[in-house]
């Protein structure tokens, strides 16, 4: 610890007052908790730049936008199912009944300047936040960036996306109106479709029959303390881990495994990344401005003997209400006690199932390819076709249990019979995400070949040459070595094969089943992989490649295809 | 980034610019947002605006019989029968039901909405232009009528929803309680099974909406006058006609129909042009031309 | 990986050292050699000096722009008032306010923002560095004298040797969560036969919804639909959940149709008057109230999940995730003249669940 005096003129020696004032608040600081000693490492802290690594960021602004816009919304909303006659500023709504959660959302919406603006950025900015995690998480899945050492954060981003979700719902379901309501109704549905406990635990989130006068005190307790604690604290996890390991990058000239290449942190990334968090800011306030969400005085309060056409979530449930409406009917009884697995599979197992393996599922990687070490550098999709294809057939069974939980829209603007495109999904789910797999792996090898083709012959050009005897070709431009290093710089693994059963002495090998499997496992995940050019294709692909630009070639182009 | 030297002169500005920037890394960046935004604004383009005016409409006095049973033989009768009898197939589906006993005013509507006649026998009468004059209208609904008592036509008074008493909100409660499940709270329509749907009440004229309850015209059940009576009938039409004429506050109204569209446009524009940003916001801004570079 | 079969303290490590076992390792070195860290070269800013004043105006107007909107959106919340409660329709001027607010607040917001980006990317004079990781494994020094300090100290609580104090202290953390779960009982009753009964009984009126009216059969034509809700409802006390549960259980649509048109079970003949019927309105699947009836086909379907049921058939579940029969309400006639129900429900209304079949 050092001993010597600091002033703020240490830190900053600019004339300017700006700086001078944040080198004495600096200062102050350091003179107590020895700042300088982080800061100093950690100012010019290096960070990639990539679009995709953005992701992430528009869902932290947009959360942030979210918490500030709701705190505004807490200063009227009452929580509250008293029942109340309406008296407000909306006339098509003047002398209903409503309970007070219903009626303080209308006096936000039409009595408060700005209201309507800050509930359409809290609904637009969580449908944003959820949406960008999502795309977040899918950029993480395709590039392999989940692998060790950043596996717990993989587990953290998906508790994120789940809490994300609840509140989501927790809030949709705030306003006590007529298609919240109604969804709610169908959560209580799921609840009692838990055997054994199922009704119990309704009646003790309800305060006993549904929906009681209870559930919107309760979920407003979980939608503005509860889950966004838990939220702050884990994105604070999560921003701390992704500091501390450092962030990954892709490959190319210069980047290693051992190092990370970008922008220091202090000043590119504090403007780049502060800039971008307004940009996020300005872009949600003017959708929400120029675009409306939510008009729940459409929807009336919330009367659970009335129901509207068209009744759906908000996207991020949408796939359990997709679930639900394509689901065959089944329900049976053991010892006269119903089990309704029309229900229950949907509702409560699918997510939980969903939930479960994707947070696994950087340990099953693991166990099939052996691999276990350290990653940095991420992945190409198309250089590990398996992984690409496995993420496309969720994304396809995702967006068909989509479609489905809004199958009466499309059906209506599409005009089709409801009842065929509920047919259509339920073959559809069953057959399309193998299909999307099988088609992904194909296009993923193609491009793996198409990569391998520019590295030995170069890039096509759009220039069309023709020759003396009226051919026409494409002239391939060469890649620089920069490019054609980011191309061939990662792994092409080998596919594990099994040992012999019996050794040289006829001795039965105790864990050949094992080794079977696993080398099937193997195969099955590397086997297709299209091996880079070597060193000897390189030259001899260079080579030809000097006589295509010697004889305006059409030798070499005819080999390209 | 390569810069390339060498101009190639040919082709038009945008050609070249094609053909250079194809390989661009942010080429396929710059496809996807163009091909957001088409869709975007064809989803904007194509759903359909919540509001149009409300015409007036017009009651005819005159009851020419004589005149609607020769146009009902003209137009109707190959599937009603002659004297609105019905007409039933062989294998005993029904071409077209009797119209003994429905009214002038499913007549005015039918007609007068466009529904009848029917191009084809199907699920759903769609609404097309109508086919008759407002005379021709009024003959036939008196000849219809004249076959036996059924529903009348509504009057004026019975539709004037500014009248003392009305009462929008209560018309709303009613609405939500007999209409939306099919009909949408914010009256957009829905599907019903095997390619019926409840049609948009956007647009439709009062005396439509009226009759509709009335008659219970195809799937639509009846709402006859003992059970939901005149003034609840106005009340509904006094809040349909509110809420039409109701600007969106919150901006652009996306059909009105809540979530599904809500999530196309939080993908579609919101991650979509986010994401646009943030293709920007990593670029590097122009690198110096090489003469430039040598010169400082 | 090392694993101990000693008491002490241990944890699985993948050396850095082990990777090089796996046998899927890249094939030695890759066809072409890491040409380095590439230069981009110098920005048209850094080496313009108009290039670079233009870029320094144009971040400065995005600044300059945004506080000129920020005192903007002061004056659009002045500016435009949102009609009193006495007013006409107010709709219009929420919209101009709306509008008018995010319109300003979204563009300055905006405007700082690229400003900030726009700064950075044409005027701050950053290169590419590159940074070396750190290993994330501590070294095996660090990792043994870890483990020394943890079995240093476990050692000293004797936690091994005292059993007692060891398993006494396990007991009572065990015990601890016990009443955190007991203090959530009264988060609710307990169901008893409430999910089993509504407020409809023998004799009870069936009244128009929203206007409480009674109904004669004679009021009712073919291909009527009315909502009703039982004349007991009506007592039921203004404050507390008593109506709005009730609500959610005891909706019944009425519909008629031609008496031979229904096909009703041997027991429920005498359930319908002259082919008035009545349908308990919640869904079975998962409970949306319903009453999209289509006169043509007596289908009634579900806009939730699009279970379809035949109303001229017992109810039963033609299309869609449903699995039983929406519950009918059995009608008669009473000597006023009024629809009255016989009884209750004969079943429980609305979705499945496990004690449905025991009471």
């Amino acid at each position: 610890m050092s001993t010597t005096t600091r002033t703020g003129s240490d830190v900053s020696t600019s004339n300017n007052a700006v700086l001078q004032g944040a080198g004495k608040v600096v200062g102050f600081v350091d003179q107590r908790i020895a700042a300088n000693n982080w800061l100093k490492r950690n100012l010019r802290k290096i960070f990639p730049d990539h679009w995709s690594f953005l992701l992430g960021e528009i869902a932290l602004y947009s959360l942030i936008l979210v918490l500030l816009s709701g705190v505004f919304l807490t200063l009227w909303f009452k929580p509250s199912m008293a029942h109340i006659i309406y008296d407000g500023a909306y006339v098509p709504m003047r002398g209903i009944g409503m309970s007070e959660a219903y009626a303080s959302t209308l006096q936000i919406s039409f009595e408060v300047r700005g209201g309507l603006l800050m509930r359409q950025i809290h609904h637009w900015g969580t449908l944003i936040f959820i949406a960008a995690m999502s795309v977040h998480m899918l950029r993480i899945f395709f590039t392999g960036a989940y692998r060790k050492p950043r596996e717990l954060n993989w587990v953290i981003g998906l508790l994120l996306l789940t809490l994300g979700i609840t509140n989501g719902f927790t809030g949709y379901s705030l306003p006590d109106d007529l298609l919240s309501g109604t969804g709610l109704r169908i959560i209580e549905a799921g609840i009692l479709a838990i055997p054994v406990v199922g009704t119990y635990v309704s009646y003790f989130l309800f305060g006993g029959e549904y929906p009681g006068e209870d559930i919107i005190s309760r979920f407003y307790a979980i939608h503005i303390l509860l889950v966004p604690g838990l939220i702050i604290a884990l994105v604070t996890v999560h921003l701390m881990l992704v500091w501390y390991q450092k962030h990954t990058q892709w490959a190319g000239a210069g980047k290693t495994e051992k190092n990370v290449v970008g922008y220091p942190f202090f000043p590119i990334y504090v403007a780049k990344a502060g800039g971008f968090t307004f940009i996020v800011f300005g872009f949600i306030v003017l959708m929400s401005a120029l675009i409306q969400v939510n008009p729940l005085w459409f929807y009336g309060p919330y009367d659970p003997s009335q129901v509207t056409a068209g009744v759906q979530p908000d996207w991020y449930v949408g796939f359990l209400d997709g679930a639900l409406r394509v689901m065959p009917p089944w329900e049976f009884t053991i010892f006269g006690y119903h089990v309704t697995p029309s229900v229950l599979l949907p509702a409560v197992i699918l997510p939980g199932v969903l939930l479960t393996l994707l947070a696994l599922y950087p340990w099953i990687e693991q166990r099939i390819t052996g691999d276990r070490r350290e990653h940095h550098i991420l992945e190409r999709p198309r250089n590990v076709p398996v992984r690409t294809g496995l993420g496309v057939a969720f994304i396809v069974f995702y967006i068909l249990l989509w479609i489905a939980g809004g199958n009466d829209f499309f059906a209506t603007t599409l005009h089709i019979p409801v009842n065929w495109v509920s047919r259509f999904l339920q073959v559809s789910l069953i057959v399309m995400p193998p299909l999307a797999f099988w088609i992904t792996k194909r296009i993923c090898l193609g491009l793996q070949r198409r990569d391998r083709d520019k590295v030995l012959h170069g890039m096509e050009s759009g220039v069309i040459m023709v020759s003396p005897e009226g051919e026409f070709t494409e002239r391939h431009s060469p890649l620089s070595a920069a490019q054609a290093y980011a191309l061939t710089a990662h792994e092409r693994p080998q596919v594990h094969e099994a040992g012999a059963p019996t050794d040289a002495n006829g001795i039965p090998n105790p864990n050949y089943k094992h080794d079977r499997r696993r080398a099937r496992i193997s195969r099955f995940y590397f086997g297709d992989v299209i091996p880079k050019p070597t060193r000897e294709e390189l030259e001899h692909g260079h080579h030809g490649h000097a006589e295509l630009e010697a004889h305006s070639g059409s030798d070499a182009t005819s080999d390209q295809h | 980034m390569s810069r390339s030297s060498s101009g190639r002169r040919t082709g038009g500005w945008f050609g070249r610019v094609l053909t250079r920037r194809r390989r661009h890394p942010l080429a396929a960046v710059t496809v996807l947002l163009v091909v957001l935004l088409t869709c975007g604004t064809a989803y904007a383009a194509f759903t359909p605006s919540t509001q149009s005016p409300l015409g007036q409409a017009t009651v005819s006095q005159s009851t020419q019989i004589e005149e609607g049973r020769q146009l009902f033989a003209i137009g109707c009768a190959s599937c009603h029968g002659l004297n609105g009898e019905g007409e039933i197939r062989d294998d005993g589906t029904v071409l077209g039901p009797s119209l003994v006993g429905v009214g002038a005013a499913s007549v005015d509507f039918q007609v007068g909405t466009g529904r009848m006649p029917m191009a084809a026998p199907g699920a759903q009468a769609p609404v097309k232009p109508v086919a008759y004059s407002d005379e021709q209208i009024a003959a036939m609904a008196a000849f219809v009528a004249s076959l036996a008592p059924g529903p009348e036509i509504p009057t004026d008074d019975m539709l004037d929803t500014e009248a003392e008493g009305v009462d929008i909100a209560r018309g709303g409660l009613l609405f939500r309680t007999n209409c939306a499940q099919c009909h949408n709270t914010s009256g957009q329509g829905g599907a019903l099974t095997y390619g019926q749907e409840a049609p948009r009440l956007t647009g439709v004229e009062p005396k439509h909406i009226y009759e509709a309850m009335l008659t219970g015209p195809q799937a639509m059940p009846v709402f006859n006058d003992e059970l939901l009576d005149e003034d609840d009938k106005r009340d509904i039409i006094a809040f349909l006609t509110a809420i039409n004429e109701q600007p969106d506050p919150g901006g652009l109204g996306i059909g009105r129909v809540g979530p599904v569209s809500e999530g196309l446009w939080a993908w579609l524009v919101g991650i979509g042009g986010l994401i646009a940003f943030a293709a920007w916001v990593v670029t590097r801004s122009a690198a110096a031309r090489s003469a430039e570079r040598s010169s400082s | 990986m090392t694993t101990s079969k000693s008491e002490e303290m241990s944890y699985p490590v993948d050396h850095p050292e082990h990777a090089g076992e796996l046998e899927h390792r890249a094939p030695a070195g890759d066809p072409i050699p890491d040409p380095g860290l590439h230069d981009p070269g110098p920005r048209y800013t850094d080496v313009n000096p108009q290039a670079q004043k233009r870029a320094d105006r144009q971040v400065a107007g995005m600044f300059g722009l945004a506080s000129i909107l920020i005192i903007a959106s002061i004056v659009a919340y002045v500016a435009f008032e949102i009609e009193t409660p006495e007013g006409v329709p107010n709709v219009g001027e929420v919209q101009v306010s709306n509008f008018a607010l995010g319109m300003t607040l979204g563009l300055a917001l905006l405007l700082i923002g690229l400003g900030a980006v726009q700064w950075a990317r044409t005027l701050m004079t950053s290169p590419e560095f590159a940074e070396n990781r750190k290993p994330l494994v501590s070294s095996d020094e660090v990792r043994q004298a870890t483990l020394e300090s943890f079995n240093t100290g476990a050692e000293e609580t004797q936690f091994g040797r005292r059993k007692l104090i060891r398993n006494s202290l396990l007991g009572a953390m065990a015990l601890l969560p016990l009443p955190a779960i007991v203090l959530l009982r009264d988060l609710g009753p307990l169901p008893g036969d409430t999910k089993e009964n509504t407020v409809w009984a023998e004799g009870v009126r069936l009244l128009t919804d929203v206007t409480y009216q009674p109904i004669r059969p004679a009021q009712l034509e073919l291909g009527q639909l009315v909502n009703v809700m039982p004349a007991t409802y009506r007592d039921l006390p203004d404050h507390g959940p008593a109506k709005i549960n009730e609500r959610a259980k005891s909706p019944v649509m009425l519909i008629r149709m031609l008496p031979e048109e229904l096909s009703p079970f041997d027991d429920r003949e005498n359930w319908h008057v002259d082919g008035i019927i009545a349908y308990s309105k919640i869904c079975t699947h998962a409970g949306c109230p319903i009453s999209l009836y289509e006169r043509t086909t007596h289908h009634m379907l579900c806009p939730c999940h699009q279970s379809t049921f035949d109303l001229a058939d017992n109810g039963k579940v033609v299309f869609g995730p449903a699995t039983r029969p929406l519950p009918q309400l059995p009608l008669a006639v009473d000597n006023e003249g009024y629809l009255v129900a016989q009884s209750d429900f004969t079943e429980p209304v609305g979705p499945s669940y496990w004690e449905r079949g025991t009471r």
